[in-house]
């Protein structure tokens, strides 16, 4: 690196020219940054100003440009030069912003921004600017696994977008469960009456496309490689394997409904004529064939009484059966009763629900029901009890509160059963201990992965495939493989067609990012990857088992190989390494512990502590900026690093900045757990992990454990933040300054 | 065969369908969908007078409680205030299903004999339609002695003072009570008013016989 | 001739010695101020109002207002009808609604009416008085004539149910209106447009038959108006008047309470404001005497 030559520049634009002393700035440049070429400039990201930096680039040999002027979240695109390693120092959003305009302010505001400029300098220095990722593929088909609804319309929409699609489907046919019922709700104008499902169309849509090549009875034996380059085996019923080329993958893998033999009470599995909603098609469809008239399953007499069971085995707060509400089991009884009432307004059809959940139209479609005489009862189904060709249904009706009503003589029952995902293995569930004699029906892997953190792409809640649910629905933890369809959450239909619009468009954007070697969401563009000294590395596994995207193998030697196509660019494994020797060109365990050795301390009697904040560059990092442009001030006494993710952290920073004087520490990053909101879905809780373990660090160096916060912040958090930050800052007051200052 | 036997016997287990074909805005009843707004919005639910808000009279109408809500006080207690129907997000014309069910329930003869409302009820329409304007004297004297002269004085006198303020503010004529304001058209009015329930009578009886 | 001429619909309170006879009084010498023009369609009657139902029936209750339709139809052509009582307002309102949209319903009556010898070939608009005022005149045209601003009086502007519900006045919302208030200021009046009982039901009806349940309600709109420290109450609505004046003693009997508030007419506080005498704005009318606004209604005029 010896050819590098670092340029700063100066921003007086934006009211930073009247707030600070942009001269000394210009100087702490030169001096304390180092940087040979230092400028200020009256309004740095318009044509001129760019015009400077880019003249300077052919003209001087600029290698590296440190700009002090807004957020790196603001004038990307003026300050795009993308062969040259890039540092901003915020002096707008970070600095003039958050700090009064008062006379009494401006020495510690100009302080705050010297101090970035320092650390801009230092970080520029310790950067390259990313090559791109050169382990690339450039297949362009797309696989689908499932030949529902979901599958179908991914296969038809990747195609109709002119890319390739292999589509595997376990059974002898298409259609999955939306080709065994008799019709759907409606999904047009006016919502009033079930329509055809269209689900023939849909297949013979497939059947008919030369750019989709559908297996049938088959399933994926091996799935191995990264996005752009997956190699997948594909086994058919003949015991023939057929291997592809695909570059994302779309699981579509469907549902079951849950199994009504689990619900004795409401006659499941005790009567003929008590169904679950398939089973009610499965009559419907038989009717349509004959004379058109639903009969009873026990002698075949025509229903002329049907009570619907809402929520059967499901929204149970037990535990002992399903917790959630499937979303569309309501309109399909109201269908359903529909099916009678069409064609027989005197059968007496009842819904027996606690809450009827049919949103946006759905409530056109209820509405029409009750028209058409469905009676709608809220009350909550007790029993089912199943006697020669009729039942009696004991239920608690919670208008009128009478815990003991019953309907009599109802010629057939049919219970809601609800979705249960078919997503593979649950590769986050302890390793099941062989007990004798029992035999476990293990579920089937979907996928069959070769990747060393398991075989299918691993589960959120209740078994349904984990999707980022609130930023990026569709992204599973496994990068350039999609979940769609129920799979992912119980859904509907017309639901299901939407989602799996989506995931043909997300995994296309995948396969052409692999392709060119960049990161896909949140990082979506970013050229650098991680790379790893092998030299010093001592195979500890922490890398391969962390990594929230299942991107590192092992290699036989057992060091870790990365997939760069598979990685998101977290920075996960960086934070983890103890040894230290992974890292990307732009952002590595040097370029943050350079800045934060940058900072100028000063001695305990100033009276000014400072304050490190290490700040997820997705929402608590925003979250600042915009605390920044509402004009709510924070402390000056901070001095905060965008990191990529919390899982980014290396706790080497916090002993540093410790060591260093810092007076205390904190970490801002994404809710984790359950109801995680971290872009990176796993990345703020490993790094919290990690920081759990930070107080034995703070024992040895003999500090109080409030040197180090950690916090959760939202993007939303725009008020709260700055309040957090001044709250911390008047503890640290109270605990006095660090003792490490000035050493 | 009462009015009402005949009725319960035709409709014999749809107790919907008779109040759908026999009662005014009856056919709304089963479009509620039992969201509580109505029971939540009536002031007479409030001052817990109800026995059933209308939210719980069209679920029991739903379940076939025939007599319990035919002989039901609930719906004489309306105030007509129409904050259920302007709430109602399923807009059911709830005060006039009320009033319509209480109508029919007075029709055969099931409604609570000596309900207050229902008494007052009556007694208004006969007091507008005879002379075909209300004579407010008659009116109050009518209600206060409908459970005999004796009760009727001791009613009255709880009203006495409500009643000589209005005398004195010339806003009630002691008057009235022998002769008071009428319409000159009577004759007209008894004809009309005589063909109209002929006609209201001989459509309800076709609905009953298809 | 009159800026705006009406037929008139006074209903049967509004009848000289009846309930609401101080309101038809002020409406009177009101509309003159304003130069509206009232004419009583001859030999109207009742409008069956609500209660009725019991014993009325559909058609019966709707042949009674369609004989007021085709009276004022045949005596006042072409002229709007308007009514001051919400009761009768609604009731009208009602009839043209269904009679506009069942042809049945409007076949069976013109039948009935052929009886007294009747017909209505057109369907008449149906107003209340604060429409015509709001909408036809406007508040700054009813603004214009006030020379005795009512200064440094609070009023609960109380707008109860059936002037507000099922139709109220056109924009305003049936939970929180502000035409009462928007009047109250109108006259120079402090309103009190936060006043949480304005649409408070008062009973209605049921204050006859049931008045332990009328005055529960009555007592919450008369307390909250103290509360708010109104010094008197202001509606549109005879019944509501009536109701919330006239059983302020039984409420006190029975609550102990020691309420005493006068409750106004809209129109008897525009008279005095506009310069009429206690006698024009039928202040005598009052079971609570309304004393401030006798002082003002002596007071000289500012002219
Ligand atoms: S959609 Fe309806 S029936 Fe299905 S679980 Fe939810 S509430 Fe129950
Ligand atoms: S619109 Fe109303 S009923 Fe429907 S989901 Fe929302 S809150 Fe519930
Ligand atoms: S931890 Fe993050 S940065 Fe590291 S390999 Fe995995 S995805 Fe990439
Ligand atoms: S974390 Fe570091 S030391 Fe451990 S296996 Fe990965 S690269 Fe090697
Ligand atoms: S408000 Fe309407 S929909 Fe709701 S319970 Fe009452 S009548 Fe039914
Ligand atoms: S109109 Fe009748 S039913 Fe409706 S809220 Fe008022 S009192 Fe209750």
């Amino acid at each position: 690196m010896a050819d590098i030559k670092v340029a700063a520049y100066i921003c007086k634009g934006c009211g930073l020219g009247e707030r600070l002393d942009a001269d000394a700035l210009v100087k702490i440049a030169q001096k304390d940054g180092k940087v040979p070429l230092a400028k200020s400039h009256d309004f740095l990201c318009n044509a001129d100003g760019v015009a400077m930096i880019k003249n300077d680039i052919a003209n001087e040999g600029v290698t590296h440009i440190m700009i002090g002027a807004c957020s790196r979240r603001a004038k990307t695109e003026a300050f795009f030069f993308p062969e040259n390693a890039v540092a901003r120092a915020n002096l707008r959003e970070g600095v003039i912003w958050i700090r009064p305009d008062t006379d009494e302010a401006r020495e510690t505001t100009q302080e705050m921004a010297e101090d970035y400029i320092r650390m801009g300098c230092a970080e520029v220095k310790a950067m390259t600017a990313p090559a791109g990722n050169a382990v690339t593929g450039s297949s362009k088909t797309l696989l689908v696994v499932g030949g529902g609804v979901t599958g179908m319309t991914t296969a038809i929409e990747a195609s109709k977008t002119g890319y390739p699609v292999v589509l595997v489907e376990k059974s002898g046919a298409l259609g999955g469960w939306a080709a065994k019922l008799y019709k759907r709700v409606p999904v047009h104008e006016p919502y009033k009456s079930p329509a055809d499902t269209g689900v023939g169309e849909l297949i013979s849509q497939v059947l008919g496309d030369s750019n989709i090549k559908v297996y049938l009875n088959a399933t994926v034996a091996k799935t191995d490689g990264a996005p752009g380059r997956f190699i997948v085996d594909i086994a058919t019923e003949s015991g023939a394997t057929h291997t592809e080329d695909i570059g994302a993958i779309v699981q579509a893998s469907g549902f079951d409904l849950y199994d009504m033999n689990k619900l004795p009470e409401l006659g499941g599995g005790k009567s003929a004529n008590v169904v679950d909603q398939a089973g009610l098609e499965a009559l419907a469809v038989a009717a349509a064939a004959g004379d058109g008239v639903i009969r009873r399953p026990s002698d075949n007499q025509p229903v002329k009484s049907v009570v619907f069971v809402q929520c059967a085995g499901q929204r149970d707060p037990s535990g002992t059966h399903l917790a959630y509400c499937s979303g569309y089991c309501c309109n399909t009884s109201i269908k359903q009763a529909m099916y009678f009432k069409d064609a027989n307004p005197s059968v007496d059809t009842t819904i027996i629900y606690t809450d009827l959940r049919t949103p946006g139209n759905g409530e056109d479609f209820y509405r029409s029901a009750q028209e058409k005489g469905v009676i709608f009862t809220k009350g909550k189904v007790a029993e089912v009890v199943p006697g020669g060709n009729t039942s009696t249904v004991k239920f608690h009706d919670l208008i009128l509160d009478d815990k003991d009503a019953a309907m009599l003589d109802v010629d057939l029952v049919v219970l809601a059963t609800g979705q249960v995902p078919n997503s593979g293995i649950n590769i986050d569930a302890p390793a099941a201990t062989a007990e004798e004699g029992v035999v476990e029906v293990k579920p089937i892997s979907i996928l069959n992965l070769t990747y060393r953190q398991g075989k299918d792409v691993p589960q959120l809640k209740q078994g349904f495939t984990d999707s980022h649910f609130i930023c990026f629905p569709y992204e599973t933890r496994r990068t350039g493989i999609y979940t769609a369809g129920p799979v992912r959450r119980p859904m509907d239909i017309a639901q299901a067609r939407e989602d799996a619009t989506g995931a043909a468009l997300k995994s296309i954007q995948a396969l052409e990012n692999a392709e060119l070697g960049r990161a896909a969401h949140p990082r979506s563009g970013d050229l650098s990857f991680p790379k790893v000294r092998l030299e010093g590395c001592t195979q500890c596994k922490r890398c391969t088992v962390e990594c929230p995207f299942g991107a590192i193998d092992e290699d036989e030697k057992r060091f870790p190989v990365f997939n760069e196509s598979r990685c998101r660019r977290c920075g996960t494994c960086m934070g983890a390494c103890p040894v230290r020797v992974i890292s990307f060109e732009n952002y590595s365990v040097n370029t943050v512990g350079a800045q934060i050795k940058a900072v100028d301390i000063p001695d305990e009697f100033s009276e000014k502590p400072r304050i490190l904040i290490l700040a997820c560059e997705n929402d608590a990092y925003p979250a600042l900026d915009m605390a920044g442009m509402g004009r709510n001030e924070y402390s000056a006494f901070v001095r905060i690093i965008p990191i990529r993710c919390l899982g980014s952290v290396n706790t080497i920073w916090i002993t540093d900045a410790l060591n260093a004087g810092y007076d205390g520490v904190m970490l801002m990053g994404c809710k984790s757990g359950d109801e995680y909101q971290c872009h990176f879905v796993k990345g703020s809780e490993l790094g919290r992990v990690r920081m759990s373990k930070i107080d034995d660090t703070l024992k040895t160096l003999n500090l109080e454990s409030e040197r180090v916060r950690d916090l959760e912040v939202a993007i939303t958090d725009i008020e709260r933040v700055p309040e957090m930050i001044n709250k911390y800052a008047a503890e640290l007051v109270a605990v006095g300054p660090s003792p490490f200052k000035g050493f | 065969m009462s009015a009402n036997t005949a009725l319960a016997e035709k409709y014999r287990n749809n107790f919907l369908k008779e109040i759908e074909e026999q009662v005014e805005m009856g056919d709304w009843v089963k479009m509620c969908m039992q969201c509580g707004v109505c029971s939540g919005s009536c002031p007479t639910n409030f001052q817990s007078a109800w026995e059933h808000p209308p939210q719980e009279l069209f679920m029991m109408i739903r379940a076939g409680k025939r007599d319990e809500v035919l002989t039901s006080t609930s719906m004489w207690n309306c105030t007509s205030c129409y904050n259920c129907i302007v709430r109602c997000p399923r807009k059911l014309p709830i005060t006039h299903i009320m009033h319509g069910i209480a109508e029919y329930a007075h029709r055969i003869g099931l409604a609570p004999k000596m309900q207050a409302t229902r008494f007052f009820s009556g007694l208004f329409w006969k007091n507008a339609t005879k002379t075909g304007r209300v004579n407010e004297l008659k009116l109050s004297m009518g209600l206060y002695f409908k459970n005999g002269f004796g009760s009727g004085v001791k009613e009255g006198m709880k009203m006495k003072d409500v009643a000589i303020g209005l005398v004195l503010a010339k806003r009630l004529n002691p008057l009235e009570l022998f002769g008071g304001h009428k319409c000159k058209d009577q004759k007209g009015i008894q004809a009309m008013l005589k063909k109209a329930y002929e006609i209201e009578r001989s459509r309800k009886a076709a609905k009953m016989a298809g | 001739m009159a800026k705006h001429e009406y037929a008139f619909y006074p209903g049967c309170s509004s009848q000289k010695g009846a309930s609401a006879s101080n309101y038809l009084t002020s409406v009177e010498s009101m509309c003159k101020t304003l130069d509206v023009k009232l004419t009583e369609i001859p030999d109207w009657n009742c409008c069956g109002a609500s209660i009725g139902y019991a014993e009325a029936g559909e058609l019966p209750r709707h042949v009674m207002n369609a004989r007021n339709f085709a009276l004022s139809e045949k005596n006042l052509p072409g002229q709007e009808i308007v009514a001051t009582c919400a009761a009768c307002w609604l009731g009208a309102r009602e009839t043209r609604e269904r009679l506009t949209h069942s042809d049945t319903l409007m076949a069976d009556t013109r039948e009935a009416l052929k009886e007294a010898g009747l017909t209505i070939n057109e369907m008449p608009n149906i107003r209340h008085m604060v429409e015509v005022l709001i909408e036809d005149l406007g508040f700054d045209e009813m603004k214009k004539h006030v020379v005795r601003p009512l200064e440094g009086v609070k009023i609960a502007g109380y707008v109860g149910c059936q002037t507000n519900r099922p139709f109220g006045v056109d924009g305003e919302s049936f939970e929180n209106p502000q035409y009462l208030d928007r009047m109250v200021e109108m006259v120079g009046a402090e309103s009190i447009p936060e006043y949480e009982q304005k649409v408070t039901c008062c009973g209605g009806a049921l204050a006859f038959s049931e008045p332990e349940k009328a005055q529960a309600q009555i007592k919450d709109i008369v307390e909250s108006a103290y509360d708010h420290g109104a010094e008197m109450i202001v509606t549109p609505c005879p019944l509501c008047q009536a109701n919330v004046e006239i059983y302020q003693g039984q409420i006190n009997k029975t609550y102990g309470t020691k309420f005493n508030i006068p409750v106004m007419y809209y129109s008897q506080l525009m008279v005095v404001a506009y310069g009429g005498s206690a006698k024009d704005a039928a202040l005598n009318g009052q079971m609570i005497k309304a004393r401030r606004l006798e002082e003002i209604a002596a007071k000289p005029v500012k002219r």
